[in-house]
Order: C-alpha cells, then sequence, then structure tokens
C-alpha cells in the first residue's frame, strides 16, 4: 500500500463515521422557503390584528374574538407547510445522495429534535390556556432553539448557531410582550431565510 | 519499524476499514445499515463480519423482533482498541513520509 492509499483511508474512515451519525441530507433550500412561509404568515396575522379595533402594540391583554386562535390556526398551518416541504426536499436530496430518507441516523435526529419541540408546544398550549397570551411566542422561539441545538449533534453542526440565535430572540422578546408577531417573523423569518442561504450557498460550491 | 508493526492487516480492506469506523461512533449498528453505509452485498459483507468477529473485535448480538431476527454488531474492547492503534500508525506514517 502506498502512501496515497493511507490517505485514501483516513479519508474514508472519517467520511463514513460522519455519514454513520449525522443526517446530512437537509437542503438550504428548505430554510429558506420555511423563512418565506413564516414572514407570509406573520404578514397575515398581522392584517388580522390590524382588522381587530383598538388594538395597540404593546397591549398584552388582548383576548378578542377569537383572534389569538386565528393567528394559532396560521402558525400551525406555516409549520406544517414548513414540515411538508422539508420532507420533499430532503427526499430529493437524500436520493441524490444515494442514501434513503428513514435511518437510524434520521430517527436520532427527530428524536433529539421532538423533545424539547414537543415540550415547547405543550407549554405554549398551557400559556395559551391560562391566559398568557403574550409568554407564547418568545416561548416558542426559546424551545424551538433549544430542538435545534439539541438536533444540531446529529446533522450539520453548524446548525447549532441558528438554534442559539433563536434562544436568544426569545429571552429578548420576553422584555417585549405583546409585540410577539414581529419577533416571530424575525426569528421563523428572518433567521431561516439567512441561515438557509449560507447553507445553499454552501452546498453549491 | 515499530510504526509498520502497528499497522493492522487485519483492516488491510475497505470494507473492514468501513465496518471497523461505522461501530466506532456507534453504540451497535444492524447489518443493513452497515450495508447501506458501505455499500456492499449480503455476501461481501458478511464474510468480512465474519473475519473481524474471529479475531475477536467485532460481537454480534441477535435479536428477535417479532419473527424476524435482527443481528447487531458492536466493537469489543480490544476491537476498539487495535482499530485506533491502527490508526495512530497510518497517521505517524503519513506524517513521516512528508
Amino acid at each position: 500500500m502506498s502512501e496515497k492509499d493511507y490517505l485514501q483511508d483516513l479519508s474514508e474512515i472519517k467520511n463514513i463515521m460522519s455519514r454513520s451519525t449525522r443526517f446530512m441530507s437537509l437542503s438550504g433550500l428548505t430554510g429558506i422557503l420555511a423563512g418565506i412561509y413564516a414572514l407570509i404568515g406573520a404578514y397575515l396575522g398581522n392584517q388580522l390584528l390590524k382588522n381587530y379595533q383598538n388594538f395597540d402594540y404593546g397591549d398584552n391583554t388582548i383576548n378578542p374574538n377569537g383572534v389569538e386562535i386565528k393567528i394559532l390556526a396560521i402558525a400551525i398551518g406555516v409549520a406544517v407547510i414548513s414540515i411538508i416541504t422539508a420532507f420533499i426536499l430532503t427526499k430529493k436530496k437524500a436520493a441524490n445522495e444515494g442514501q434513503t430518507i428513514w435511518n437510524s441516523t434520521t430517527k436520532r435526529l427527530l428524536f433529539h429534535f421532538s423533545i424539547p419541540l414537543i415540550t415547547g408546544g405543550f407549554f405554549s398550549l398551557i400559556l395559551l390556556n391560562q391566559g398568557f397570551y403574550g409568554f407564547v411566542a418568545p416561548a416558542t422561539l426559546i424551545f424551538y432553539g433549544l430542538a435545534i441545538v439539541s438536533a444540531s449533534h446529529f446533522t450539520f453542526s453548524n446548525v447549532k448557531y441558528l438554534g442559539l440565535a433563536e434562544i436568544i430572540l426569545g429571552l429578548i422578546a420576553m422584555n417585549y410582550i405583546g409585540y410577539g408577531l414581529y419577533f416571530w417573523a424575525i426569528g421563523f423569518g428572518v433567521f431561516h431565510i439567512i441561515y438557509g442561504t449560507i447553507m445553499y450557498i454552501k452546498e453549491k460550491k | 519499524m515499530s510504526i509498520i508493526e502497528n499497522i493492522n492487516k487485519t483492516f488491510d480492506n475497505r470494507v473492514r476499514l468501513g465496518i471497523m469506523s461505522a461501530l466506532m461512533v456507534n453504540e451497535s449498528v444492524d447489518f443493513n445499515t452497515l450495508k447501506e453505509l458501505l455499500n456492499v452485498t449480503d455476501g461481501n459483507l458478511a464474510s468480512h463480519i465474519k473475519a473481524l468477529e474471529k479475531v475477536a473485535y467485532v460481537l454480534i448480538q441477535k435479536q428477535f423482533i417479532g419473527k424476524k431476527t435482527n443481528t447487531k454488531y458492536s466493537l469489543t474492547k480490544l476491537g476498539k482498541a487495535e482499530f485506533i492503534k491502527h490508526i495512530n500508525a497510518l497517521e505517524k506514517l503519513i506524517r513521516n513520509n512528508k
């Protein structure tokens, strides 16, 4: 065996170690599209609030006729469309790389992603139920950030920076109760588009 | 000379190197996952696993999930130690040749 063969051996070892533990078929395009959906959702939510008479930003005591339910419905809609987009794009990218979408790395990724996320989901529902509407937006940002950081061990490790940014944004949002929609637009919209674009450019290289 | 001694002949094969690499970073891996990861045939993979089991580097655990058998593989302490030795030797060899 020549030196070149040994070098190839080492790079192959590295490659298999990474492929057998991390799920790399996520596409940057998913982030960009999810961000755009979130911005559209935030715009629709804002229109709803504008139509509600006497609404004033900064007012955290609103409980208008089902407006918060409609905004919740928009948020869930955005999440569902984002998940469908992620599924389709991931499947396509995995097929291009000759990998399957449902393997042990995907299962691990989803498991570690969903624990903070489901916890945050219930936490937010309890907040809504208790009437703490203003805390829902910061809470979703914080738990979403924690979910990303937790999942970052099982995919591209730089996604943890997106997670940390969401957590910090969520903590800032806690101080500006009543402006949740704006923070949602930044966290789920702008941050996703920025991270997705960086990843997309890296993929093309 | 000692560097050459540490180059392990058992790992002088891409498939075996692949099996060892995957098992180093996972608690255990099943047959089909290994097959997909390394892109090899059933027979090829089975024969290399057998060779690694023979020298007591790899541990085989058979389980029943319903009626189907599920075979999982993991590294023994010896296997881990030998693989680390092998990689260190490769690294040194490359560095010395520079």
